[in-house]
């Protein structure tokens, strides 16, 4: 079983490529959206925001199967891109993507919108009245100045991602090479009772973790204002 | 709800679950409704005890048995699974009975307007995702290698393998359509008559028999010892077969 542990590099690279793509998708929509619930004032803005956070107490068994409804190839969504597009979401690294992305959410839009809550909008002011345009404004202020809790809640959502499993076994399946991340490698290492293997990638999942969740310590908002 | 009611209520829950005498039974996901109909028949029969199910791939089970999961009963849905567990000597070997079988079918979703007439079809364009069990630890999977290995067509076919944690799984891809065929037991096909049919019912290289044996480290041995030859008794043949699993030979 000595071969297995160059075996175990490929699902590593392929959970680093699908958490690298939901953290890239969360970085545009969960920025958004924070930015959204943190300066917009509109009716039934306390509900948007309790559904945008859902994803992270619902169980990934619960969101898998709203997902495989959603994106199967007999789905509203699976459906017509099947019919339009010729494209099938399930059983892809794709779908991966998309199980990781909606799952690790809410830490990005969280971080997000708090990070956006905390700048001072004289200062946003102070740059409207020098002249700038609202995309300049958000660009060389605001952003800059959230940045920070941002990047945060991007890390965090990275590790997240880094472990899905529940929805990402009901969409992606267990395609060794293709869909087959770390967790799921791991899941079936020990249900074949192939424990070295079990080992090793447990080791190298609970590193890569550690040194997200470290270099998200690193960046909190709170270290900043404590150096301050 | 008053504060003062709690300790009252973990004390009627903790009751409920030491009154009766729990046997808890892990059994191959196949096995999962034809079990579940004859539990009140078992308990009936043996008034105070109460089956505890734990249904998943029997290669699954295994590893937890093996890692020290408190289980009465094992029922494996192959016999290389129960011989692993027998060297281990986690079951008590002298008493390992064969307790039903089942056969091999290829199925294909309800709508499919073509379906395989041979096993060598799957090699075709039109099968471009195959369910099966992954052979490394779900009994289904390993009977499908066999298959397709001594038939010359797993090399043609593994690339186009999605694997199934358990046989229930290859049969929900196959029933929503989200893979073009799949290997499932005859008596899985069988739940989902609307959504699957079965296109071939495919020889096995070995016959598919169920061993069931008490465990070694069972709290109620002798219960444990009853429940598996129960499964051989007359009434609970009946239940299976008409879950469609065939006598034990």
């Amino acid at each position: 079983m000595g071969s297995s542990f160059s075996g175990a590099l490929v699902p590593l690279l392929l959970t680093l490529k699908v958490a690298g793509w939901a953290t890239a998708i969360n970085l545009v929509l969960g920025i958004g959206a924070g930015l959204l619930l943190a300066r917009a004032r509109f009716p039934g803005r306390d509900l948007l925001d309790a559904a945008l956070t859902l994803p992270m107490v619902m169980p990934p068994t619960v969101l898998g199967y709203y997902l495989l409804v959603l994106i199967g190839t007999q789905g509203p969504l699976g459906g017509w891109l099947l019919q339009h597009f010729g494209i099938r979401l399930i059983f892809s690294w794709q779908a991966a993507v998309i199980a990781a992305a909606v799952v690790s959410f809410p830490l990005v839009f969280k971080a997000a919108r708090a990070a956006f809550e905390t700048v001072d909008p004289q200062l946003e002011d102070a740059a409207r009245s020098l002249g700038l345009g609202e995309a300049a404004v958000f660009f060389r202020v605001t952003l800059p100045l959230a940045w920070r809790g941002i990047l945060a809640g991007l890390l965090l959502a990275f590790a997240r991602a880094l472990g899905e499993f529940g929805a990402t076994l009901m969409v992606a399946g267990s395609i060794p090479g293709k869909t087959q991340t770390l967790s799921i490698a791991v899941y079936e290492a020990v249900q074949a009772g192939q424990d070295d293997v079990a080992n090793f990638l447990v080791g190298v999942t609970s590193l890569t973790c550690i040194a997200v969740l470290l270099a998200a310590g690193r960046l909190a908002p709170g270290r900043v204002l404590a150096r301050g | 709800m008053k504060l003062s009611t709690l300790p009252a209520l973990a004390l009627l829950i903790g009751l409920g679950a030491a009154q009766a005498a729990e046997l808890t039974v892990s059994a191959a996901a196949s096995l999962n409704n034809a079990f579940q109909e004859l539990a009140p028949a078992f308990e009936a029969a043996h008034p105070g005890t109460k089956l505890q199910y734990n249904f998943a791939a029997s290669g699954a089970l295994l590893q937890q048995i093996a890692k020290g999961a408190p289980v009465d009963v094992f029922v494996s849905a192959d016999q290389a699974t129960m011989d692993q567990a027998q060297a281990q000597g986690l079951v008590k070997r002298e008493q390992r009975r064969n307790v039903m079988s089942n056969s091999l079918v290829l199925i294909v979703p309800a709508a499919s307007t073509q379906p395989p007439r041979s096993l060598g079809d799957l090699a075709q364009p039109a099968y471009q995702r195959v369910a099966i069990g992954l052979p490394a630890s779900v009994p289904v999977g390993r009977y499908t290698q066999q298959v397709l290995q001594a038939a010359g067509l797993w090399t043609a076919i593994e690339p186009r393998m999605i694997g199934a944690n358990n046989v229930r799984q290859a049969l929900d891809y196959v029933a929503r359509g989200e893979v073009d065929a799949g290997f499932v037991y005859a008596t899985d096909a069988a739940l989902v008559p609307g959504k699957v049919k079965v296109a071939l019912t495919v020889p096995t290289t070995e016959p598919i028999l169920y061993p069931a044996a008490p465990m070694a480290g069972s709290a109620q041995p002798e219960l444990a010892q009853r429940f598996v030859q129960w499964l051989l008794s007359p009434p609970a043949q009946a239940v299976l077969a008409r879950h469609g699993f065939g006598q034990p030979r």
